[in-house]
């Protein structure tokens, strides 16, 4: 009896001690700093929400999860990558907010066999031929963002349009998959330039032109001021505006305020969807942190969600077939409801139309009013061997 | 030709809301020829303290003062703790300092109020607009920060040109040594030359916040356009730093507004565009090196 005894507790310590190597480490290289640090704090918080909800685990898997800052910074991104890859043996990672971040981690990433689940940046170079087997995308192609507002201005009837975008690839890319959807007529084309603050010049030069509507791609502070401006300017009355959700986040909206409303936005996702996981998600995250989550925390969520999803398929193991098999099925319950993943590893899933409203308690919020383009996939899957 | 007026009436505009930048960092630089990377954060802290008490006391006239006066006290905290060893540094030693203070200030600021941009909106009786041009109707905060930019413009020109103060600012600035003997106090005079700069960055920052997004960083995103202008202008003079902006300002003004006209001219649609943008934005850069060929010192250099 004392020896069975014996036994089950030396099963159960080393059950514990299995249970603990088996904890998977995942490397969260985000942006925290810069102007643009929100976004990344968000993302993480995000996804460190899902972890927590399971008290530490993910799919019922114990996970660690490292982060650090990236700075915005391409280099930056490949140390802290390759830092952890060696010293840390990491070999899931997540967190990265800018393409151009991007861009240069994940082929070092791949190289090196680990897989990448990338919450946010979703550039065109890794969803076309050059598709990567272990690398995903939860949150979109950057063109379906732009395709989604593009499809939102044609159904609003706009005629003629004007659209602003910085002058660097993401700012052409987003002009290019606007006119995609739109088919309209586009009287003008206004590249603005990276580290521009003041619009008051694009301003007179949409004036001249006379619109029925403009799009405009600035995401982070640079929206707060094209916006600031736009509403001063009184512009705003006379010519309406359709933007992709990077241009009229949450936050954008609580910095603008009054200057938000009547502007349309597509997003993939708003607080008010009204499905279980987003609701709890939003409970969750306002009662953790204290402010309401935005559109990037919802896409750290999800992220953490997929994974948990594949870690449970795999029992925890970082195998990268047993992974994919598990991953590619989606079978989370998302934030954003429906979602499948294409044979290029980036989302299908619908975009809505969403509305800046001012609610009961004064506040300039985004409502979701219907949806715009359902099932979309992006132009680049066909040219995907995998 | 109403565009035209238009686009000058914002080039203006523009050029004033970077003099009021430029104007404490040449004070600084030239008087106490010292390199302050920190100037941008200053003004951040500026826009900081403006927002965060606008949004406790709903109105933007207790938020300006309240933020002058912050700054005012962050800029003699600075000044006493750090800056007064960099004086008879070289400049790697500043730029090395002031470079770690944004790094200080960003992690500060993060801490106070968080990484979120923060809401800033102009105050309601400049909220409306004014027919200076017919038909172009132009938002009244704007036009306040035209007459504010020429009113610091004038006021610091007659403060360093016309009073005693000034005088001992511009004695020393050019005979530090002599001044001391003669029985001033330099350290007195510099600590107040620092607190006027950053009175003048936060009171930059508190103005621009409502028209620009008030976050983190904001202030080394401003930085490198105020540095072009106070070469172009010349080192140490609030006329240079005025022309300077001027000439920057309109520049980069008509720069955006006409290059793409004239590049459509010459080329079709998306390439016109593409081209038009891109020129735009090295325009300032290529001002600099012309006026650094013709005049490698500046336009209006000062004494020293």
């Amino acid at each position: 009896m004392r020896m069975k005894i014996l036994a089950l507790a030396a099963a159960a310590l080393f059950g514990l001690a299995g249970s603990v190597s088996a904890q998977v480490k995942i490397g969260f290289i985000t942006t925290l700093s810069t102007p643009a640090g929100y976004l990344g704090e968000d993302a993480r918080d995000g996804f460190m929400l899902a972890a927590s909800e399971e008290g530490g685990k993910l799919g019922g898997v114990p996970v660690q999860v490292l982060v650090q800052d990236d700075k915005l910074n391409p280099a930056d991104g490949k140390q802290i990558a390759e830092k952890w890859a060696e010293s840390e043996h990491v070999k899931l990672f997540s967190g990265m907010i800018f393409s151009n971040v991007a861009a240069a981690v994940v082929p070092q990433l791949m190289e090196g066999g680990a897989i990448y689940v990338s919450p946010n940046a979703g550039p065109s170079n890794f969803a076309g031929k050059d598709c990567k087997p272990n690398y995903y995308v939860a949150s979109w192609q950057n063109d379906n963002l732009h395709e989604s507002a593009g499809a939102l201005a044609k159904k609003l009837g706009f005629k003629k349009m004007v659209l602003l975008a910085p002058n660097y690839q993401a700012g052409k890319d987003a002009i290019t998959g606007f006119k995609r959807t739109y088919g309209g007529e586009v009287i003008d084309e206004i590249y603005t330039s990276l580290d521009q603050l003041d619009f008051s010049t694009e301003i007179a030069r949409i004036r001249a032109a006379k619109p029925d509507a403009v799009f405009q791609f600035h995401p982070g502070g640079q929206g707060i001021a094209f916006l600031k401006q736009w509403a001063q300017s009184g512009l705003k009355d006379q010519i309406k505006m359709v933007v992709a959700s990077p241009s009229l986040e949450q936050k954008i909206v609580s910095a603008v305020g009054d200057a938000a409303l009547g502007i349309y936005v597509t997003s993939h996702w708003n607080t008010d969807f009204a499905n279980d996981a987003n609701k709890a998600f939003v409970k969750g995250f306002t009662a953790k942190y204290g402010r309401e989550p935005t559109v990037y925390a919802s896409q750290g969520y999800d992220t953490a969600k997929l994974i948990g999803a594949a870690l449970k398929a795999t029992g925890g193991k970082l195998d990268a077939d047993a992974f994919r098999a598990a991953m590619m099925k989606a079978d989370a319950k998302l934030t954003r409801g429906k979602f499948l993943f294409n044979r290029n590893r980036h989302p299908i899933q619908d975009w809505y139309q969403l509305e800046a409203v001012k609610g009961a308690d004064g506040k300039v919020k985004l409502q979701t009013v219907g949806k715009v383009l359902e099932n979309l996939a992006d132009a680049y899957a066909q040219d995907c061997k995998l | 030709m109403q565009l035209f007026f238009e686009q000058s009436l914002n080039g203006l505009q523009f050029s004033l809301t970077l003099f009021l930048l430029a104007a404490g960092l040449t004070l600084v630089f030239g008087i106490m020829d010292v390199i302050n990377l920190a100037h941008g954060s200053l003004y951040m802290v500026g826009a900081y303290a403006g927002a965060l008490v606008a949004q406790r006391f709903g109105s933007f006239w207790i938020a300006l003062p309240a933020a002058l006066i912050v700054t005012a006290l962050v800029g003699m905290l600075l000044e006493r703790v750090i800056m007064r060893h960099l004086y008879g540094r070289d400049h790697l030693a500043q730029v090395l300092a002031t470079f770690g203070l944004i790094l200080f200030f960003n992690g500060f600021v993060t801490w106070v109020a968080g990484r979120s941009p923060l809401l800033m909106d102009i105050p309601p009786q400049l909220g409306g607009y004014i027919e200076i041009i017919p038909g172009v109707p132009y938002p009244m905060y704007r036009l306040m920060i035209i007459v504010l930019g020429i009113a610091v413009a004038l006021g610091l020109w007659w403060l360093v040109a016309a009073t005693r103060i000034g005088m001992l600012i511009r004695a020393s600035s050019e005979r530090r040594e002599i001044v001391s003997a003669l029985g001033m106090d330099v350290t007195k005079i510099f600590a107040l030359v620092f607190a006027l700069g950053a009175i003048l960055a936060g009171l930059a920052g508190v103005v621009i916040g409502p028209i620009r997004s008030v976050q983190i960083g904001m202030g080394e995103q401003v930085l490198i356009t105020a540095f072009v202008v106070i070469v172009v202008g010349g080192i140490g003079s609030i006329r240079g730093a005025f022309i300077g902006s001027l000439l920057i300002g309109m520049c980069d003004t008509l720069g955006r507004a006409y290059a793409p006209l004239f590049f459509k001219t010459q080329f079709s649609g998306q390439v016109a565009d593409g081209l038009g943008a891109t020129t735009a934005s090295f325009l300032i850069y290529l001002l600099m090196a012309l006026v650094l060929i013709v005049r490698p010192r500046g336009l209006f250099p000062s004494g020293r």
